[in-house]
């Protein structure tokens, strides 16, 4: 283990993130296979939980630019998400008939995903513009104020939004053309004109989208653009010396990230035919946060570990614990304890009311274990923990000259 | 080289900043006119007593909203950490005292006397200490450990304890609205056409009396100089002799204090309470000490005022759907115009 450790830390010239990416990207291009063939009866279920869980990794990836390349705390992130997802929703689905415009309007899914990145874009530079000269927490706070306002918005505009009730039955995204095979129960045969409702065409939509984004990600990161980030995350004011310009710089973090939140709010809103304002509340905004942190703030594949372990936690453990422990107490004879009584509310019942506490306390405890995050970028580990190495060299050199 | 060009230039650049400033403030005073001069109009359409009566509401509503608002700023202050935790130990003041509530021989209905009001006095006392042992733990459990962790670490722990403590108050009391003893006489005085009700003024007086007692403390003791020190400087009052981590501790113990006390009020002013009932406190609180100036113990009495007061008047005169918005979008302008809240003075980044 300590082997392993230490060629993690140390070892060849290589970034450890290789493998973090080959495992990654190995295992979510079985997974399909992985489900068909151990969980056939449930296997649809599972693709659609795993496409959801792409839609956090999404967003997390976006935040990640923000939070950990620029160092600029957002904590009203799900407003572009819910941009993203509205957008779709007024331009693919019959929907404009209800609206004063009293005209549908259906464009393409492809078309919309860019086009509701720029809007979400734009949105972020009308936020960050007059914003972001703040410093540090200020900031953090207008972007909360944002991403409070923007859901109650599309509550109460209700004449183009519907209010609470949101907006349905929007348009299923279509493909040209589209092979199918074995893979999905079907003959081999290439599909003409493809109205995509499989959970695995989500799957496989999203599997390559999240490529794509990680590729650019990436490239941004070690362009001149994400050392300006870096550096203005360490030291604005040094950053500014060295002719970074430090508004421009942050004003691309908040627009790039935005994007991609208007990304997944597209593919979010498709897959669900669905939104509805209370979907992008506060509650998001920590929680794509807690990913970012918990995985490993700057670090790609730890952002994406810490989103897959979040998203586990919160969407699949969580909501199983209930049945399960209902099915143990059955299975070692306890039955009695299943019957509420008084205020007492049976143990399924009382279980699921343990969610928000357990999960409470799997963030102090991780926070506590591991502050740096999951799996944190190389480079960030090593300036933490530059100071350290310095102290015991100089205690070294003291016990030497006595 | 050029050193009279630069000096000229910078001088340009400067004249040009206070112009642009000048006109973002003739902007915002333009729209603070406006604003004031149609709720002006409404006032006048709805007559003077609906305005006492709104006003009474504000500022019961404003005084807890200051007294959670004071446990944010005054741990941000410090360690410069937002404390999501803090809201949900104004909820469990809530709980707490509803709970004890019958414990000290206090029942609905009864008349309200003076043994009523020492009963009362010893729930208060006690919802508020068992809150500020609380929030030490926590500080103790949670946060102390990270102090020299990554920036977000702490932020991450606090969203923790903020969702162990709304679960721990979900499996005691359930997930619906929870009623809470009304004790307090519901009489009150007619003035101008308005009823002042008891209720309006026992919260008002309370939160007065605690902030001013706060004021107090922090001026003129020794632990509140303490904590002016370490929040100014932690290194330097360290250098001073002075026990950083006991004063931290007192911090968060005192922010609790006022939580629970707000908590406590809450419940007997409204008569419900409810499990995720500090997350929405939480927030507005946590907007009115950003509006105040955070750090700063009387722009945060300030900010809650008037947060209640733009929460009552919105209510009261236009459509309550949008109040929460344009309470947002009024900080959000606020830090626009004044980058450090209406009371805030440029602190050095740390």
């Amino acid at each position: 283990m300590s082997a392993i450790r230490q060629f993690w830390r140390t070892g060849p010239r290589r970034d450890p993130n290789t493998i973090a990416y080959i495992v990654l990207i190995v295992c979510g291009a079985l997974l399909p296979a992985f489900l068909q063939v151990f969980l056939s009866g449930t296997s649809t279920f599972w693709l659609t939980v795993f496409g959801d869980m792409g839609v956090y990794i999404l967003l997390a990836i976006g935040l990640n630019v923000v939070v950990g390349l620029a160092g600029l705390l957002d904590l009203g992130y799900a407003a572009f998400f819910a941009i993203g997802a509205y957008t779709y929703a007024m331009l693919a689905s019959e929907h404009g008939v209800v609206t004063p415009l009293h005209q549908a309007i259906h464009v393409p899914f492809w078309i919309v995903l860019l086009v509701a990145m720029f809007v979400a874009a734009s949105f972020g530079v009308i936020l960050g513009a007059p914003t972001l000269r703040l410093r540090g927490d200020y900031l953090a706070i207008v972007t909360l104020g944002f991403g409070e306002i923007v859901p109650r918005v599309f509550k109460n505009a209700a004449v183009w939004t519907s209010g609470a009730n949101g907006v349905s039955a929007l348009d299923i995204p279509s493909l040209p053309a589209w092979i199918q095979g074995p893979w999905s129960g079907d003959p081999f045969a290439i599909v003409q004109d493809f109205k995509i409702l499989a959970p695995l065409a989500y799957y496989v939509i999203m599997f390559i989208l999240l490529i794509l984004c990680v590729i650019l990600v990436r490239n941004l990161h070690r362009s001149r653009l994400g050392r300006a980030w870096m550096a203005v995350r360490e030291d604005e004011v040094a950053a500014a010396a060295m002719g970074v310009n430090t508004v421009a710089t942050k004003l691309y973090a908040f627009a790039i990230g935005a994007a991609f939140s208007g990304f997944a709010g597209t593919y979010y809103a498709a897959k669900l035919s669905l939104v509805s304002p209370e979907n992008f509340g506060f509650s998001v905004s920590i929680t794509i946060l807690v990913m970012v942190v918990l995985g490993g703030m700057g670090n790609i594949p730890g952002v994406i570990t810490g989103s897959i372990v979040i998203y586990s936690v919160i969407f699949i453990l969580l909501p199983q614990l209930p049945d399960y422990a209902t099915g143990l107490v059955q299975s070692v004879g306890l039955s009695g304890l299943t019957q509420s009584s008084g205020d007492y509310p049976g143990i399924g019942e009382f279980i699921s009311r343990l969610k928000f506490l357990v999960f409470g306390l799997i963030l102090v405890v991780t926070m506590l274990l591991r502050p740096q995050g999951l799996l944190p970028s190389r480079q960030r580990e090593q300036e933490l923990t530059k100071g350290v190495h310095e102290d015991t060299t100089i205690v070294d050199v003291t016990a030497e000259t006595a | 080289m050029g050193t009279i060009g630069d000096a000229i230039r910078q001088r340009r650049s400067v004249l040009r900043a206070g112009v642009t400033g000048l006109a973002l403030n003739a902007a915002l005073i333009l729209l603070i006119a406006a604003f004031l001069l149609v709720l002006l109009q409404r006032v006048v359409e709805h007559g003077p007593s609906f305005f006492l009566q709104i006003l009474a509401f504000a500022l019961a509503n404003g005084g807890i909203y200051a007294l959670i608002a004071l446990g944010y700023t005054m741990v941000y202050g410090i360690i410069e950490l937002i404390n999501f935790a803090h809201g949900d130990v104004f909820a469990f003041g809530a709980f707490l005292s509803a709970s004890i509530i019958p414990v000290v021989g206090l029942a609905e209905g009864q008349s309200f006397g003076v043994g009523s009001a020492l009963g009362l006095l010893v729930v208060f006392v006690v919802t508020m200490f068992v809150c500020g042992v609380l929030n030490v733990s926590i500080e103790r459990i949670a946060y102390r450990p990270l102090r020299n962790a990554p920036r977000l670490a702490p932020l991450i722990t606090a969203v923790g304890v903020s969702f162990f403590l709304e679960g721990a108050l979900f499996l005691w009391k359930g997930p619906s609205n929870v009623h809470y003893p009304n004790i307090l006489p519901s009489t009150g005085f007619e003035i101008f056409g308005a009823t002042l009700g008891v209720k309006e003024i026992i919260v008002i007086v309370t939160s007065v009396v605690l902030m001013v007692a706060l004021a107090i403390f922090v001026d003129r003791t020794r632990l509140g100089k303490a904590m002016r020190a370490t929040a100014q400087d932690r290194d330097a009052a360290l250098l001073m002799g002075i026990d950083i981590d006991q004063t931290i501790a007192a911090t968060f113990f005192i922010g609790a204090l006022l939580a629970g006390a707000g908590g406590t009020m809450f419940g007997l002013y409204y008569n419900t309470s409810v499990f995720d009932l500090g997350f929405s406190a939480g927030l507005f609180a946590f907007t009115a000490a950003v509006f105040g100036g955070i750090g700063n113990i009387y722009g945060a009495a300030i900010g809650g005022m008037f947060i209640g007061i733009i929460r009552s008047f919105w209510d009261g005169y236009f459509d309550s759907a949008w109040t929460d918005v344009v309470i947002f979008a009024i900080l959000i302008l606020t830090l626009v115009f004044r980058p450090t809240g209406i009371m805030g003075m440029r602190v050095p980044e740390k």
